[in-house]
């Protein structure tokens, strides 16, 4: 918990560019910038070193890594997870389908810095055996697509990627693979299903795609981020990475601000800053207006109002603290004047437009949850609806194939929780408590 | 093996099952809609979720397998919440208009909600609506209460071979949809109907025709195929309303194929035959029953006198049943003729004992199968299905035919020749095992036969797998293999072939009371086709047949008949088949009366009529045994059909069923590369007299052009753009189209289609007269 406010130089010190350290340098997605900046160190070093691969995961472990996706689930145990004794293709995939509203994080690791994630994706290929991988950029980023494939060519070019990689034994290549804009297919197994030439849909679990993934083979899912904090980790030594952080959480974070702040934008910094201070670095509430709210991982982690978050470290504990959770790190801030009625609408049309219609909950819980919402913004709310939609939501969450269930229950459950009486005064009025700029 | 704890009660279970399987046999009652016992596991409709203990969330009893120590509770308010929740949610968008469905009364959905659903709804928005496809003529779609189980998207992919039907669209906009523009083409089509646990497929030509509980369902057995299919027919006013597959593992599983439940559309046609009538002059008489059966009869006599005992022929058609072709037999040998047949398409009689080689579901586990001569989905539907899932099993599959006829396997070889080559085939083979191990082949003929022809080294390793010992391994021979000149040959080599590898010879043969008919018959002294072909008759009976469509053999039979001077036809439908007979008796079909069939795999079914006799019609049985007495003939007082099986098929007695048998091996290797053979098809709809009627499976029959198919190469090298074939009786003009599918020097075509005359060939033509392929 923060004594006291600092000031701005020493929040600035707690800025940590690691996966977007090349952003300020010239050219900086070339393979020439990230080698100058030691780039492709760490491979050069396991291999030359023959380090093992468990001595690699330890030090993952060490490092308090967590998989930056949203889940946060620590990545060296993850990939101690992969079967060493089956034989054949084995897959690593990077995840950078980041879809949900107000993710970009992804999007600038592949814009700036794309060689730290093929060499973070190498030494996972390494330690986990993989022969092949993929990187699923969604399908609204045509441009850091076209960049990434060409930063693998680079790559290939250089021998970092393909057969008998810096003269070892050690096979991998690695292939950018372009979505078609499917929320859903930033679930794993539907974003297995998409690589694979499928319609992106989640399959049930278990079998996990450790033993069933790609093509029914051993496939190793992980964010953008995660792969991209691997190689400052060998680097640096897991304690180091570790130190930066607090405890739980270890390393950078990146932090997508976006909302009303005076500078929104990607920043990445130290885990467990304040709340307060990531406000004061994005440039404070704009308009020099008051804090509301703050959605702190991304529309599916739960929303909080501003004096709870005001209180808040952004790490893992931190924000789960206060009935949160870290997400990808994709802060929607909103001022005094919005509606969180209209807000949760246009959440929840998200949801709904998003839902793969696999499973009976998502497929019609989403609509029908929007649907009331729009009845209510329309002034057509009931005295019953609230009750209806907390409920509604509560059935979706937990009886699905995949989280998006639970994600769409989300901001439903929250928004209600937290302003009831916007909503009550909205059904009662049939018009915002907010009056009518934002209407 | 675990112990789990479900509803309180502790048993012990098979690992590997999950909680829907354990639940099933243990006769716990789980709600489900996707769930499927005999097709892939989705878990999408997430009605089976159910408690278990120590986890947070519900699970799917369908997709969770059951581990030691596991405390189920399918009945726990945890369990009722989820499953009422889900209900809820399946009821929102989907019409509650049960009244004007077509699935009402027998729909899993309405059943389902009695006991889950709210007795009110609260969704008051709008609710989804879901254009129609038009997905052929036997399905008809109601999108709209479609609820997304993909059964019928996981049916036509793994059971039918091909994805149909898919799921398009995400989330509320999720729709089941086909191919543009395109129809759902399985053979299997209908069992989508029954899968579909809503109205959303439902059968259109039964479609606001009845109501579940207005019928009668009665058990009987399809006899458009050797397998002999179970049914229950559903009789409403004395009418077969439709016809549903009548669960029987060993048989057709919970499947039917089109062909077998669409056929009784035939069973009630204008075309049935009401009242006997004789010919005066040039015109049909209606007469009562004593005056026909007393014409018939002086005439049958009358001809026996002046012309000799030999100077009757009787022609039976295979779907006659054991009891009515004993009555034939008897008949004809009292009245001293030995001209009875039933092998209508065949041109080689010298294999006798041929049945399936083993039960329908060993297919499911075989290594290796070789089929010879086969257009798998025309003729054994079910069977292709069984040999498809052998292959997903991960057994392989070979199969050589004139026709590249794409079973929708994935085949380890598919070998396309002219059926003259099949035998080389097989000693090619031979041969490949005769390097591995010259002591294998010790047969004078065969060893000298192989020394003719080079080795194929390809085969080698194949070989070797075909001779492990522990290797189940089936060799198949289907429809136009055994239907064809060579057949003798080619049973013979394949049953050789079957000896020294340790593999077993099976017959595809679909002629539904083939086996039935050759366990009775073949050790019967009666001169076969091949013979009656070469002489004259004064008198003729053709029995439950149309003599100008069913006779197929390409030797001058139908000729025959139509030279002799009485003619007599006993026979379900009328039709211009029996313009030139003398009588015609209105016999029953096979859905009202009662007989004995015996399958492909030798299984013994009897079954009773669903429904009475149309008309004035009778019973096959009934009718010969009553000529019978008017012929005066010994021993036909039959009182029933029962009676009449007791002399063929002893209650207490186990069957015993011929072997195998072959003649020679005949020198039929000379084929010169000019030669060109015929490769006569039949579609599964043209198969038999009530399927030739049945309106719905004919509605597209437009889609292919009646031509003849040959290979490029071989069409380069005739010399003429027509050729005239005995097409529904007549001769008709067909032109030659390209297609490679064709094997080289062959000549492919339907037979029994709705033949237009000459036509031009267009460029279109190819994809059309493939659209069946």
């Amino acid at each position: 918990m923060p004594d006291e406010i600092l000031a701005p130089e020493q929040i600035q010190k707690k800025v940590f560019p690691l996966c977007l350290r090349t952003k300020d340098l010239k050219n900086p997605a070339s393979l020439a910038t990230y080698l100058s900046i030691g780039g492709y160190q760490a491979i050069t070093k396991i291999l030359k070193e023959q380090i093992s691969p468990q001595q690699l995961i330890d030090e993952i472990k060490l490092s308090g890594l967590r998989g930056r996706g949203g889940a946060g689930f620590p990545t060296g145990l993850k990939w101690s997870f992969m079967p060493k004794d089956i034989k054949g293709d084995k897959y690593i995939v990077c995840n950078s389908d980041e879809g949900e509203p107000g993710t970009f994080k992804d999007r600038d690791i592949i814009r700036y810095n794309p060689h730290q994630i093929i060499e973070g994706m190498l030494i996972g290929a390494y330690i986990m055996g993989a022969n092949r991988g993929y990187n699923y950029i969604h399908g609204e980023i045509w441009q850091e697509y076209l960049s990434f494939h060409e930063a693998t060519r680079e790559a290939r070019k250089a021998g970092y990627l393909g057969n008998k990689i810096l003269k070892s034994d050690f096979n991998f290549d690695l292939h950018a693979v372009h979505g078609y804009g499917a929320y859903i297919c930033g679930e794993e197994t539907a974003l297995i299903e998409s690589i694979e030439g499928k319609k992106g849909q989640p399959r049930f679990k278990p079998p996990f795609p450790a033993t069933h993934g790609i093509y029914g083979r051993p496939t190793n899912v992980n964010n953008t981020e995660t792969y991209a904090s691997i190689p400052w980790i060998i680097n640096h030594g897991g304690q180091a990475f570790s130190d930066l952080g607090v405890a739980n959480a270890g390393g950078t974070k990146i932090f997508s601000v976006s909302g009303h702040v005076n500078k929104p934008g990607n920043y990445e910094i130290e885990m467990g800053m304040p709340f307060s201070e990531l406000l004061e670095l994005a440039g404070g509430v704009w308009k020099g207006r008051e804090l509301k709210a703050v959605i702190p991982g991304g529309p599916s982690t739960a929303l909080v109002p501003a004096e709870s978050i005001m209180q808040a470290t952004m790490d893992y504990d931190g924000l789960a603290k206060i009935g949160s959770s870290l997400g990808a790190g994709s802060l929607i801030v909103m001022d005094q004047t919005t509606c969180m009625v209209q807000t949760l609408k246009r959440l929840s049309y998200f949801f709904y437009e998003e839902s793969c219609g696999q499973c009976t909950p998502c497929r019609e819980g989403t609509g029908w949850v929007y649907r009331v919402i729009k009845r209510i913004v329309d002034g057509q709310g009931r005295s019953e609806d609230l009750a209806l939609l907390k409920d509604v939501s509560n059935k979706i969450s937990g009886r699905t194939i995949c989280a998006l269930g639970d994600a769409a229950a989300v901001p439903v459950l929250s928004f209600i929780k937290h302003f009831e009486n916007e909503f009550q005064y909205f059904i009662q009025h049939k018009k915002s408590m907010m009056g009518q700029q934002n209407a | 093996m675990p112990k789990i704890k479900i509803d309180g009660k502790s048993v012990e279970v098979e690992s590997k099952k999950t909680i829907i399987q354990v639940a099933d046999e243990l006769g716990i009652d789980i709600p489900r809609f996707c769930y499927h016992e005999k097709l892939s596991v989705a878990a999408n409709c997430r009605m089976c979720l159910v408690q278990v203990k120590n986890i947070g969330k519900p699970l799917p009893a369908c997709a969770t397998q059951v581990m030691d120590g596991m405390e189920i509770s399918t009945k726990s308010k945890f369990t009722k919440d989820a499953q009422q929740s889900v209900m809820e949610f399946l009821l929102i968008n989907h019409p509650l208009d049960c009244p004007i469905c077509d699935q009402g009364g027998e729909c899993d959905l309405q059943d389902t909600a009695v006991a889950y659903g709210a007795s009110q709804t609260r969704y008051t928005e709008e609710k989804r609506v879901v254009i129609n496809k038009n997905i052929g003529p036997l399905i008809s779609t109601d999108l709209t209460r479609c609820i997304q189980c993909t059964r019928c998207v996981r049916f036509l992919k793994e059971v039918g071979g091909m994805q149909e039907l898919g799921l398009i669209g995400r989330g509320e906009h999720a729709e089941i949809s086909a191919y543009v523009d395109k129809a759902v083409e399985s053979e299997l089509s209908g069992n989508i109907i029954d899968l579909c646990p809503v109205g959303a497929l439902t059968s259109k030509p039964f479609r606001y025709t009845a109501r579940t509980w207005e019928l009668d369902r009665r058990p009987t057995i399809s006899l458009h195929d050797s397998l002999g299919s179970n049914l229950e027919m559903h009789v409403k006013n004395d009418t077969v309303m439709r016809s549903l597959p009548r669960q029987n593992e060993s048989i057709n599983e919970c499947w039917i194929s089109d062909r077998d439940r669409f056929a009784y559309q035939g069973l009630e046609h204008d075309d049935r035959l009401l009242e006997p009538m004789i010919k005066k002059g040039k015109q049909w008489i209606t007469v009562d029953w004593q005056e026909a059966l007393e014409f018939s009869a002086k005439k049958i006599k009358e001809s026996l006198k002046k012309d000799g005992n030999h100077s009757l022929g009787l022609l039976y058609s295979a779907q006659t049943s054991m009891e009515e072709a004993y009555l034939l037999n008897d008949l004809a040998d009292q009245l001293g003729t030995p001209y009875v047949d039933y092998r209508l398409g065949q041109n080689n009689f010298d294999t006798k004992g041929m049945w399936l080689g083993c039960e329908p579901d060993e297919i499911d586990e075989l290594d290796q199968a070789i089929i010879i001569g086969s257009t798998l989905r025309l003729e054994q539907p079910l069977l292709t299905q069984r040999f498809r899932r052998m292959v997903n099993h991960g057994g392989e599959l070979t199969l050589i035919n004139a026709l590249d006829f794409d079973p929708l396997i994935n085949l380890r070889e598919k070998i396309i020749c002219a059926p003259s080559d099949y035998q080389k085939i097989l000693l090619n083979i031979i041969r490949s095992i005769y390097e591995l191990d010259k002591k294998k082949i010790s047969h004078p003929d065969i060893v000298k036969l192989i020394k003719k022809i080079p080795a194929d080294k390809n085969n080698t390793r194949w070989v070797k797998k075909l001779l492990t010992t522990n290797k189940r391994c089936g060799i198949f021979i289907g429809q136009n293999a055994l239907e064809s000149y060579y057949a003798n040959n080619i049973v013979f080599l394949a049953n050789y072939l079957a000896e020294i590898t340790g593999s077993f010879v099976g017959s595809l043969m679909n002629y539904p009371n083939g086996v039935g008919l050759d366990f009775a018959y073949n050790k019967r002294e009666f001169l076969d086709i091949s013979m009656m072909s070469q002489r004259d008759f004064s008198s003729f009976l053709c029995f439950n047949m149309e003599p100008d469509i069913d006779i197929k053999t390409n030797l001058p039979l139908h000729a025959k008949i139509n030279q002799s001077k009485f003619k007599l036809a006993i026979t379900p439908y009328m039709s211009d088949s029996f313009k030139d007979f003398d009588c015609v008796l209105p016999m029953s079909v096979y859905s009202e009366s009662s007989g004995t069939f015996i399958n492909i795999a030798r299984h013994v079914q009897s079954v009773k009529a669903v429904k009475k006799s149309k008309g004035n019609s009778r019973p096959g049985w009934k009718i010969l045994r009553v000529l019978g007495n008017y012929l005066g003939l010994e021993d036909f007082n039959y009182e029933s059909s029962e009676d009449v099986l007791t002399k063929i098929i002893h209650p207490k007695k186990r069957l015993i069923f011929p072997k195998l048998t072959t003649k020679k091996l005949e020198a039929k290797f000379t084929q010169t590369p000019k030669d060109i053979e015929w490769l006569k098809l039949t579609r599964p709809e043209d198969s038999d007299m009530i399927v030739r009627r049945a309106q719905s499976l004919h509605a597209r029959d437009h889609r292919i052009d009646d031509v003849i198919r040959a290979h490029p190469t071989t069409q380069a090298k005739l010399k003429q753009k027509f050729y005239e074939v005995q097409q529904k009786g007549s001769k008709t003009k067909l032109s030659i189209i390209p297609d490679d599918k064709v094997a080289p020097n062959t000549l492919c075509f339907y037979e029994g289609l709705n033949s237009k005359k000459e036509k031009k060939v267009t460029t279109q033509d190819k994809t059309k007269a493939r659209a069946y392929d």
